[in-house]
Formats: C-alpha cells, sequence, structure tokens
C-alpha cells in the first residue's frame, strides 16, 4: 500500500485514489503541428526512477494532487495541489 | 544436446540419468554479431531461433540481464488464445496459436501446450451483442469461436456461481483452440533450440549503454564486455524505454506498469477450461495449472511502476472476483503471487518496426499478451531484421501510426495505457 499526504486531509491509502499519469505534459497551442499535438498526447518519458505524476482523491476531498513518486520504490518526494494557487491557500491555513 | 526420445529416455533411465547434456552452451562472448538481440526472454528467445531457422543468420547473440526464463517468461499466467479483431492483429494471434500448435514438435521439448478453450463470460446483453460481434470477426477470417447458451456452459462448468443477481452469467463467449502452456519450458524450449542452430545466449549480460557512429549504434557496452552487432534489436518489454533512452531516442508511446499473477496450492481436478470473468469492472482470468494448483490475474495496479512487486488492494479485488464467480475457491490458500512489469501502449497493440537508427529495430509493447504472442512476435520480428521490411500483418505496429491516426486500438479505451486491459 502506498500512502498518500493529501494536503487537505492528511495521510490516506492509495486506495481512496485515482491515478493519473504524468504531470509534466504541456499541451502545445492549438494551431500547432500534429507532430507536436502527437508528441504530447501519446508519446511518454516513462522515467524509470522519481517522476511528478497526477493523483485524484477520488473517494476523499476530489481534488488532483501533483505526487513526486518514485516507479521503482513508490518513496513519496512530496506531495502538492494541483492547481498553484491552491497550494498557497494550503500554506496560509496551516 | 542431447535429443529428447524414447531411446534416450530409456537409454539414461538404465543410466542414472547421467548422460544428459547441459540444455544449450554458455559461450564467451564474441566481439561481432550479425544481429544482437537485446532481452533474453520468450520474444527474444524466439527472434533469435527463428532468424536462424527461417533465414538461415546463425551468427547471433541473445543477451539477457539475468536468467533465461527470469524474468517475464516467468511472471505471466500462461494464457494462449487468438480472439482479436482489428486487422493486423487477428491474423498475427492466429498465426501465433498455429504455432503453439506444433511448437512442442518444432522445439522437440514439450510445452505442454493444452488447448483446453478460453471461455468468456459475459453477463448482460449489451456485453453478448459485443463479443458475438468480435467473435464473428473471427469466424469470418477463419478462426474458431463460439457462443454457450447457459444450458452447455452449465453442463461444461457446472460449479460457477450461477447465482450472482449482480452479473447473472448469460453464457460465453468460446474459443476452444485456445489454452495454455508451461511457460518455463517455452523459455528453455526455444534457448535449447535456437543454441543448437548456433546462437550464443548470453546471460548475465546486462546492457549498460551504445556507442553511436554515422547514425547507427556501432556497439553496445554491457557487463560482460563490448559487442558488436551489424543489426541490433530490442526485446525487453516492461524497460524499452529504458533502453530507448539509453540509445538517446527519446520518448515512446508506452507506460510501464505492474501486472500480477496468483499460484494457489494445488488442488484436485476442478477447472478443465481457461475461464475469464470481465465485464462491469471486473477483470479477472483463472486456470488449473497441471500440478493442480489455480493460477489467476485480474488487473493492473493501476499506477505506473517498475517494481516486480505488486500491491494489496489489487490482491483484495482480485480475491473479490474470484469469490464473485468461483464461491468454492473461498478457502483455498495462496502459495505465491507475483507481479511482471509491461510496456502498456497508448492503444494496447505492440510494436514490431524499425526505429529511427537505421541498424536497430524495435519489438516491444505486448500489454497482458506477450505470452501468448511469443511464437509469432519471434517469427515477425525475426522477418523484419532480415529482409528489413515489415509483413503485411504488422505493417501497421510501427511508432508512426499515431501521428497517421491508424490506432490499432482493439478496446476503444483510447490514449491511456492502464486502461488497455
Amino acid at each position: 500500500m502506498i500512502r498518500i499526504n493529501c494536503p487537505y486531509c492528511g495521510e490516506r491509502d492509495h486506495s481512496e485514489f485515482s491515478y493519473g499519469g504524468d504531470a509534466t505534459i504541456n499541451y502545445p497551442s492549438l494551431d500547432a503541428s500534429e507532430k507536436e499535438w502527437t508528441e504530447a498526447i501519446f508519446f511518454r518519458k516513462n522515467i524509470k526512477g522519481f517522476q511528478f505524476e497526477t493523483w485524484h482523491h477520488s473517494n476523499g476531498c476530489r481534488m488532483w494532487l501533483v505526487v513526486e513518486r518514485s516507479t521503482v520504490t513508490h518513496e513519496i518526494k512530496s506531495v502538492k495541489p494541483c492547481h498553484p494557487n491552491l497550494q498557497k491557500v494550503v500554506e496560509n491555513n496551516k | 544436446m542431447t535429443k529428447f526420445n524414447a531411446w534416450n529416455v530409456i537409454k539414461n533411465g538404465l543410466n542414472g540419468q547421467s548422460y544428459w547434456t547441459r540444455q544449450w552452451r554458455d559461450p564467451e562472448p564474441k566481439s561481432i554479431y550479425d544481429v544482437v538481440i537485446i532481452g533474453g526472454g520468450l520474444h527474444g528467445l524466439a527472434t533469435a531461433y527463428y532468424l536462424a531457422k527461417n533465414h538461415n543468420i546463425k551468427n547471433v547473440a541473445v543477451l539477457e540481464k539475468g536468467w533465461i526464463g527470469g524474468g517475464n517468461a516467468g511472471r505471466n499466467t500462461t494464457i494462449v488464445r487468438s480472439n482479436y479483431m482489428m486487422p493486423g492483429n487477428h491474423e498475427f494471434y492466429e498465426h501465433s496459436l498455429k504455432l503453439w500448435e506444433n511448437l512442442s514438435h518444432e522445439l522437440n521439448y514439450n510445452v505442454m501446450f493444452s488447448q483446453r478453450a478460453h471461455v468468456s463470460l459475459f453477463h448482460s446483453p449489451g456485453a453478448k451483442d459485443s463479443v458475438s460481434r468480435i467473435y464473428n470477426i473471427m469466424r469470418l477470417h477463419g478462426t474458431d469461436a463460439e457462443l454457450w447458451d447457459l444450458k452447455t456452459l452449465k453442463k461444461k462448468i457446472p460449479h460457477l456461481n450461477y447465482h450472482n443477481s449482480r452479473f447473472p452469467i448469460l453464457g460465453a463467449a468460446v474459443q476452444k483452440r485456445a489454452g495454455n502452456a508451461r511457460h518455463d519450458a517455452v523459455a528453455w524450449g526455444y534457448a535449447r533450440a535456437a543454441d543448437t542452430l548456433g546462437v550464443d545466449i548470453l546471460q548475465n549480460c546486462e546492457v549498460t549503454g551504445f556507442t553511436r557512429k554515422n547514425g547507427n549504434i556501432e556497439s553496445i557496452q554491457t557487463s560482460r564486455g563490448i559487442i558488436k552487432g551489424k543489426k541490433i534489436g530490442f526485446a525487453v518489454a516492461g524497460n524499452t524505454s529504458v533502453l530507448w533512452q539509453m540509445a538517446e531516442l527519446g520518448n515512446l508511446p508506452i507506460e510501464s506498469h505492474k501486472l500480477q499473477a496468483f499460484v494457489s496450492e494445488a488442488v484436485k481436478p476442478l477447472l478443465d477450461q481457461v475461464v475469464v470473468y470481465g465485464v462491469g469492472g471486473a477483470h479477472f482470468y483463472i486456470s488449473q495449472s497441471d500440478k493442480g494448483s489455480m493460477v489467476f490475474g485480474g488487473d493492473l495496479d493501476w499506477y505506473k511502476s517498475y517494481a516486480q512487486r505488486g500491491n494489496l488492494p489489487m490482491v483484495q479485488d482480485v480475491a473479490e472476483a474470484a469469490m464473485a464467480i468461483f464461491p468454492s475457491l473461498g478457502r483455498i490458500r495462496l502459495l505465491r503471487h507475483w507481479a511482471g512489469v509491461m510496456d502498456m501502449t497508448m492503444d494496447g497493440s505492440f510494436f514490431i518496426c524499425k526505429t529511427p537508427i537505421s541498424n536497430l529495430y524495435l519489438n516491444a509493447g505486448w500489454n497482458y499478451g506477450g505470452f501468448k504472442a511469443s511464437p509469432a512476435s519471434g517469427w515477425y520480428f525475426a522477418d523484419l531484421i532480415a529482409n528489413e521490411s515489415p509483413h503485411s500483418y504488422v505493417q501497421n505496429h510501427n511508432l508512426e501510426r499515431f501521428e497517421k491516426g491508424i490506432n490499432i486500438d482493439e478496446r476503444g479505451a483510447g490514449p491511456d495505457p492502464k486502461l488497455h486491459g
């Protein structure tokens, strides 16, 4: 079991969450070439080691999170809200 | 290598089994090979075998970082079937099934291929329509496929849970020629047959880097020294992205996920078929090994991982699915469970293709289905490497299909690797 420290709810089992995927994808502009869109939608770094990925606390607060996790050991280094402004709100409320 | 036949079995029986020779050599790496296959799993070994057998290319090395049979060759549920409908896929998997049917004779090695029927249960009229469409497409292409009504199913497998009101069993889609095989025997059989034809199988030989020259890969750095190959093939599903980036080729339409499988203690004969329970969120497949163990598996662990170990929520999920259709398994004990790392691709189909490097060829992206594909995978990968152009069955199984919009998506699940079960 992976334990994810949700900034809103505290530490919970990963079975409360849904895995999203690579959190570092930058979608190109709408008029970008097909090559760029293909790269963004279909191609992945598939990192062996620490990566940033999205998780949805689907059976909790239903917020999207960015988790820095190792794909080898499953160790988690950091958990943040997806939306950068929400990170400030969380910090101000501490 | 001593051939397996009645005479040798009797002779060695009388001699205390002392005259058997080793199954394959343990050679020192040569400095250069015509073809180097990286990955000594079922696909890599099959490729080397068919390169030597079909194309007379015998100066071949297979590099394996661990030992033969120690990777995903030993981490699967051994199911063999060809119930695919997409063009390219159904011809490919049907050819694979035909190769399986003769594999024990071909390799002079009993791979214990058992065509015990693959029984895919359906639980709603919609599921019946959907599966009927797929199985009709199979019939149109000459693959055997049939539907069993409830009466037939109850007669064949009487101890399924026919009183499940949430997912009532309405019948099953069946492929009778499908079944399973002994995974170790397949790996050893291919290794032994390839070795006999002159292929060098180099174990404990991990690739650590590549040297590029004029756009090609000139040499491979390994834990057993530098090895050169005129042509190089990747067959390392699970770790394809790692090698791909080692060759500085960037990203792939692949994510590595892990899939668990389970083996119970041995029980008396209970199940004659491979049974699949796969509708409405559940995903569960089970068969009984020749030793009597129940062998079964379920979904992926849902998050990307290179760890060869599974998580407990999925153990619970699989146990629940087992109880939903086989309540008689309630008291059975697990002997062990394991996880294998798989290439999950963006459309659920594999890659046998050329790459941006002219002397490098790619075999990857086997999702849930690598085991059954092994013979045909080796066959067509060898064909690609020898002839330098893909056979028509695999002409669209390349990396360009996504940009062209010709994805081969059996499930229609879209570009989310974890959904292509």
